[in-house]
């Protein structure tokens, strides 16, 4: 199947890429490393160049800041973003507290936070999970206590990624300890730079930092940073999990890993010593996975259309989360399958952009098994894979 | 037909497994893994003590002059526990080669020593089973050239099997000139592995070296592979079972949800056939040739894929905890994936089995 594009969509088509050819920075461009972290300053400049242009907020709605586009339109961009090869930016601003803070935010906080999550200077992170409330997020503990205009925070937050990069984050806090769990809950902006916050790095099965502890000690917040109502957080809260779940489907960056296989697979040699390219089992594997992909890449298309029509994703987005996640690990698995004995080193320099040596093996093959590894992750995010199915079961099926 | 274990094979398992119980704790594999080019002497002297270096060496060469299922057993304790120790390579592949090639005179230099733990020997032979680009050792009058990658036991050797392109075996000194060596750090920092690359070096054949005995090694070689994938994966079901009946949600320990339940039983549904793979492979080495080199094919090919979906699913059941080294689960996840690719990744080991059996040409 394919979708027949306007003559217009086609000459927007050449516009994307015009714009790609020009401004993606070919150093992020040219890496191997799906699944390796781009340096911060890095991807900073490619968000800059997407902001200037008007294209850094694809899916919100035109008055703040959005492009307006059809989903012809948004699916070409995207693809043409994949196809050269652009990596994924922050979500956590762009797509889940830019949307709660656009949707449920008043004024005041539209103007203050809108702007720097659009430029790119403002960079957030995720305070939901806790150590005792992980699948169970709605028994966290970090309790948020008035005292006049303020609230006075305490408690910790785990798996925070990126905590350590952050300049704000949006936390859920217990602003309630008498009611019923979900509805003592409120949904906060903090700046990390408040008096009383540490954080503290945890190192993955990667070998690299990406996650954090966060603790709160006295932490005094503006009661005017709070979202919406008091204790209704977890409303929010659900709302940014359904735009993150979609997000985590992760469309393109599968795309892109299915383009980087194919390239390992003009090089890499089967067993018995023909190219990958050439050896049937390994080709017929990636298809596989690439069907699986397309129908997902147009389910998600569908439940664009049908958010810009006004209707909201629901736990549909839950099908997105596992569908997407199952993809991108089949993928990381076939990755380190096309390069074998390569997948064996770990080389920390090179992953990080900081090596001053050759590596051992193809420039490919560096960061195929940490992404790999590190991608193990993706069916515990955004709500563990049994979860997703839990939902499915009950909302979806009625079971 | 018996197929168990016999009595001295389950005081064996019980004393190499006391032994690693009590040396080998988490803690301890933490700190070898800051310095994995290191031999931890405490680890490698207290399994030499026990006879397992030596264990498969004749008693005449003062080894215990025990089979490939022994073997296994220990192998499988090792992984279970992750040890950080030279094993594989050094106790197992390294004697076997000069058992099975070496002159006499040889095996009197080496095996004592080797079976004492006294010398630790790494081996060299992955390039039998799979050449890549620029790899591969070349012997021109009585020299070596070439790039072995991926050298098992690598730290700290006192000497090197290596095996050319023609299935010749040699002998090579580090203390040799034109020998350089490369450590190569891996996922898997419990074990050491390098690159020997030999420039015209100055080695001594094992007279009969041959393909048909690099084919033995590389069998040996991936029956043990698929040994210590079994230990790991058991050890790491038994961490998933053990984090699901501890840790809460929703008021529950999540053991009690149907979903988790399932995918500890599924991992202990994957394994438990892969333990009489892996036994009847190693006892086919011991006693039924006809069916060896199959056997280690299927041992080796299913055990690492079984090994994978446990390690990721033992992930799974872990949540974010699986994900840091709180728990340590990772060294366990990358030893199972380490064990995967080294002497043929499954995909490759079951074209040998295809081909082996005659389905392909
Ligand atoms: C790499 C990574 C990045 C992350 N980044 C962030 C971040 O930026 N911000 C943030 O707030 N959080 C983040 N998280 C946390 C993530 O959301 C949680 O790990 C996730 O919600 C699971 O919680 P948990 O780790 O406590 O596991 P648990 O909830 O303890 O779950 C353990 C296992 O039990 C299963 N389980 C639990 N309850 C049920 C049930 N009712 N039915 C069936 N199975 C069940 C789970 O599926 C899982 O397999 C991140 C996690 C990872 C791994």
């Amino acid at each position: 199947m394919k979708i027949n594009l306007s003559r217009e969509d086609e000459a927007f088509r050449g516009e994307v890429r015009e714009f790609l050819a020009e401004k993606l920075p070919p150093e992020l461009a040219s890496m191997d490393t799906v699944g390796a972290s781009a340096s911060r300053s890095m991807l900073k400049r490619w968000h800059k160049a997407l902001f200037e242009r008007g294209w850094i907020a694809v899916n919100w709605p035109k008055e703040y800041g959005g492009t307006g586009w059809n989903p012809t339109q948004k699916f070409v961009f995207n693809e043409e973003l994949a196809l050269a090869n652009a990596p994924r930016l922050s979500p956590f601003g762009l797509s889940m507290v830019g949307p709660v803070i656009y949707t449920f935010g008043n004024e005041e906080q539209k103007k203050q936070h809108l702007p720097g999550i659009l430029s790119g200077d403002v960079w957030w992170c995720q305070g939901y999970s806790e150590p005792g409330s992980g699948s169970d997020l709605a028994s966290l503990k970090t309790r948020a206590t008035r005292d006049g205009d303020h609230y006075v925070v305490n408690g910790q937050k785990i798996w925070t990624s990126y905590a350590h990069e952050a300049d704000w984050i949006f936390c859920l806090v217990r602003t309630d300890e008498t009611a019923k769990q979900q509805e003592g809950i409120s949904f906060l902006l903090i700046d990390m730079k408040s008096p009383g916050i540490e954080v503290r790095p945890i190192v993955s099965i990667d070998g690299l930092h990406h996650l954090n502890e966060v603790f709160f000690t006295d932490v005094r917040v503006p009661v005017s940073n709070r979202i919406g109502e008091e204790n209704k957080g977890w409303t929010y809260a659900k709302f940014l999990l359904v735009h993150e779940r979609t997000g985590i489907a992760g469309v393109p960056e599968s795309k892109r890993k299915i383009a980087q296989i194919r390239k390992i697979a003009e090089t890499e040699r089967a067993s018995d010593g023909c190219r990958l390219r050439d050896d049937d089992a390994f080709m017929t594997k990636l298809a596989k996975i690439e069907v699986k992909l397309t129908g997902l890449e147009y389910t998600n298309l569908r439940i664009v259309a049908d958010a810009a029509a006004g209707r909201a994703p629901g736990p549909s987005s839950s099908i997105l989360k596992i569908v997407g996640t199952e993809v991108q690990q089949a993928l990381s698995e076939l990755a380190v399958e096309a390069v074998a004995y390569y997948a064996m080193p770990f080389q920390k320099d090179h992953l990080l952009g900081t090596a001053n040596e050759a590596q051992v093996g193809p420039g490919y093959a560096v960061s195929v098994t940490s992404s790999y590894n590190f991608g193990r992750a993706a069916s515990i995010y955004g709500g563990s894979n049994e979860i997703q199915r839990n939902v499915i079961a009950k909302a979806v099926l009625g079971l | 037909m018996e197929f168990g274990l016999s009595e001295e094979q389950r005081l064996l398992q019980d004393s190499v497994n006391r032994f690693l119980d009590k040396n080998v704790s988490l803690d301890r594999v933490r700190q070898a893994a800051e310095s994995t080019h290191a031999i931890q002497r405490d680890i490698w002297s207290g399994i030499a003590e026990l006879g397992l270096v030596g264990m498969i060496v004749p008693q005449d060469y003062g080894g215990m002059g025990l089979g490939f299922l022994d073997a296994a057993l220990v192998q499988e304790a090792l992984g279970y526990h992750v040890a950080p120790t030279p094993f594989t390579g050094a106790a197992i592949l390294a004697p076997l080669a000069l058992m099975l090639a070496g002159s006499e005179k040889q095996k009197e230099r080496w095996l004592p020593t080797i079976a004492s733990g006294e010398a630790v020997a790494a081996v060299a032979i992955n390039e039998a089973t799979g050449v890549r680009e620029g790899a591969g050792i070349v012997s021109s009058g009585g020299k070596l050239s070439g790039k072995a990658l991926f050298v098992m036991d690598w730290a700290e050797a006192d000497l090197f099997i290596v095996s050319d392109m023609s299935g010749g075996l040699h002998l090579v000194s580090p203390e040799t000139e034109g020998v350089s060596l490369q450590a190569l750090n891996t996922i898997d920092r419990t074990r050491s592995f390098g690159e020997v690359v030999l420039n015209g070096a100055e080695a001594e054949k094992l007279p009969g070296g041959s393909r048909v005995v690099v084919e033995r090694l590389v069998d040996a070689g991936r029956v043990m592979l698929a040994a210590d994938t079994l230990g790991t994966g058991q050890h790491m079901i038994e961490k998933a079972v053990t984090y699901a009946g501890d840790r809460k949600q929703f008021g529950r320990v999540i053991g009690s949800f149907q979903a988790v339940k399932h995918l500890c039983a599924e991992m202990a549904a994957s394994l438990e056939p892969c333990r009489s793979l892996v036994w009847y492979a190693a006892h086919a080495l011991d006693a039924v040739p006809e069916d060896a080199r199959l056997m280690a094919c299927h041992a080796k090919s299913h055990t690492s894929d079984v090994g994978r979906f446990v390690a990721r699913t033992a992930t799974e059941v872990h949540g974010g905890m699986g994900f840091t080294d709180l728990l340590g689960l990772h060294y366990w996840f990358k030893r199972i994936g380490v064990n995967r690719q080294i002497l043929g990744g499954p995909e490759q080991v079951r074209l040998d089995a295809a081909r082996l059996q005659g389905w392909v040409a």
